[in-house]
């Protein structure tokens, strides 16, 4: 096997990944033959347009939907972090955190460092439908972090959030990743998210990978930066618009 | 551009072309004072109409052979309870309405479980409930009588089968409309099968739940009464049975104003139940 030839810091492994809906020898496939690996510790973002099959890609990683061919490995430790926050409304937010885990002092203890992490110390006992959707969704990430992930996944989770409190979240998330440096699989359809967070962007146009680059702008990444626009026209280009406004 | 605002901002209000109202007089039209709180204007309705119902009789535009009067009503209200002959019926009856109800929420739970929770257990609950759904309450009491003879046996299982069909029919679809998204959430961290069904499928049916609980309440009512035609010699029903034969008109009021208030007393059972369980659906939080 030439999984073995991987070295050892790898935590994603995935070869020949397809996955088609309804009937796969007839139906066109989502996606088609992937070949990505992520380091320990990387940031990749999988960026392309609706219907490319990123989100199915991410889903297949996080033991979502099992039904896809191909070779895939990846750590036991996993979190998602979905683009709305899905917590449970009938759960107190710190119970929420620990959803899924055995309710020990100590993991509340966890649950409550992740919250003070996600700067939401004072919400630990209120109900969810009293959260904005920011303060909702740093709450999905703290649930996700309180796992000590190995790999991360992330399916557009700022999707939903205004632009501004985006931003926040973009310094939250980096700030975290520094700290608990997972790998991290973003999907989104942001270009310039995907810049300024990212260590590697994949695009993924028709289920298949197009592009795959590092992103070697200097951080702290500025996006008046004359590489983060360099950058930023290539994959938009890859795919399939210029960014700029025809009058 | 700065000195176009300064100057707009600094002149004299400009002379309007049409009509402009202060929004604020419009508003206050909606928003009265409320004199009389809302708890004691939602009595207004029953005490005029019971007001109405004393004059007519009064001015004998009603005949007190087949309308009494309202103090004729209360009179013989305190002439049942006065002998104890009320206490001893309505006990009766609630014992029943109380083990059908306490069995037929068990049941309808147990049936909505095993059919929310697998195809399988839908294929052999489901179509079988929604027959029993169908068929009108009334039509199996032959059957049951045939069955389990005049005892409170019939009486109590026509209650528990109209309390477990209210309870299935709204736990069952509560159990499916719980939101996949969830669900998904949940397993993806770790959430075990049994802890899926009391973390996140029971809570997220319970607004169902008390929407069917509500109706088995109501429909548990409307069985007793269907239950205490048969042969019953204690019970509401009976004492119903009893002044139809005697033609006690006014002891058919008191007992048409106890229905009313036990079904008032279960709906507020339900609504407190309600403002207990599902204080997380509350937009603001209490503490």
């Amino acid at each position: 096997m030439t999984v073995t030839e991987s070295p050892t810091d790898t935590v994603v492994i995935a070869r020949g990944v397809r996955k088609a809906f309804g009937d796969a020898r007839t139906n066109k496939p989502v996606i088609d033959g992937l070949n990505v690996e992520i380091r320990s510790g990387e940031f990749v973002a999988l960026l392309g347009r609706s219907g490319s099959g990123k989100s199915t890609f991410l889903r297949a990683l996080g033991a979502l939907d099992g039904d896809f061919e191909g070779y895939v490995r990846v750590p036991e430790r996993r979190a998602v972090v979905f683009q709305d926050p899905r917590l449970l409304p009938w759960q107190r937010v710190l119970t929420n955190v620990t959803l899924g885990l055995p309710a020990t002092a100590a993991v509340r203890e966890q649950a409550r460092a992740a919250l003070s992490e996600v700067n939401l110390t004072d919400k630990a006992k209120v109900w969810p439908r009293t959260l904005s959707g920011g303060e909702a969704q740093r709450v999905a990430l703290a649930r996700a972090l309180v796992r000590e992930p190995e790999l991360l996944l992330l399916d557009e989770p700022f999707g939903a959030l205004d632009a501004l409190t985006r931003i926040k979240m973009h310094a939250l998330l980096l700030a975290l990743c520094r700290k608990h440096k997972p790998a991290v699989l973003l999907v989104t359809h942001d270009v310039d998210e995907a810049i300024l967070l990212a260590d590697r962007v994949i695009v993924l146009t028709d289920g298949r990978i197009s592009l795959d680059v590092d992103v070697a702008v200097p951080k702290p990444r500025a996006r008046d930066s004359d590489e983060f626009a360099t950058l930023r026209r290539r994959l938009l280009a890859e795919l399939g618009v210029t960014g700029e406004i025809q009058l | 551009m700065a000195t176009v605002l300064s100057r707009v901002r600094t002149s004299a209000p400009i002379e309007p072309s049409t009509t402009l109202v202060d929004p604020r007089a419009l508003a206050e039209q909606r928003q009265r004072k409320q004199v009389v709180p809302r708890v004691l204007q939602r009595f207004l309705g029953p005490v005029l109409l019971v007001a109405l119902w004393q004059l007519l009789s009064s001015t004998g535009i009603f005949n007190a052979r087949t309308v009494p009067p309202p103090t004729k009503v209360v009179e013989a209200a305190i002439h049942l309870i006065a002998d104890g002959s009320l206490q001893e019926h309505l006990l009766t009856s609630l014992l029943r309405v109380g083990y059908g109800a306490a069995f037929g929420i068990a049941l309808g739970l147990i049936l909505a479980l095993v059919s929310g929770l697998s195809r399988v257990g839908e294929n052999f609950v489901d179509a079988n409930m929604e027959v029993l759904r169908a068929v009108p309450n009334f039509a199996l009491v032959p059957l049951l009588i045939v069955w389990f003879g005049i005892s409170e046996v019939p009486k109590i299982t026509l209650i528990t089968l109209a309390v477990a069909v209210a309870i299935y029919i709204n736990t069952f679809s509560a159990i499916r409309s719980v939101d996949a998204g969830l669900v998904e959430a949940a397993r993806s961290f770790g959430v075990g099968r049994a802890e899926l069904v009391y973390r996140v499928i029971l809570p997220g049916s319970l607004p169902g739940f008390l929407i069917g609980l509500r109706l088995a309440l109501t429909a548990s009512w409307l069985s007793l009464i269907f239950a205490e035609t048969i042969n019953a010699r204690k019970g509401l029903g009976r004492m119903m049975t009893d002044a139809r034969e005697y033609f006690q008109i006014d002891v058919v009021f008191v007992l048409i104003g106890v229905y009313a208030m036990l079904g008032l007393t279960s709906v507020l059972i339900v609504r407190f139940l309600e403002a207990r369980l599902l204080t997380w659906r509350r937009a603001y939080d209490g503490d």
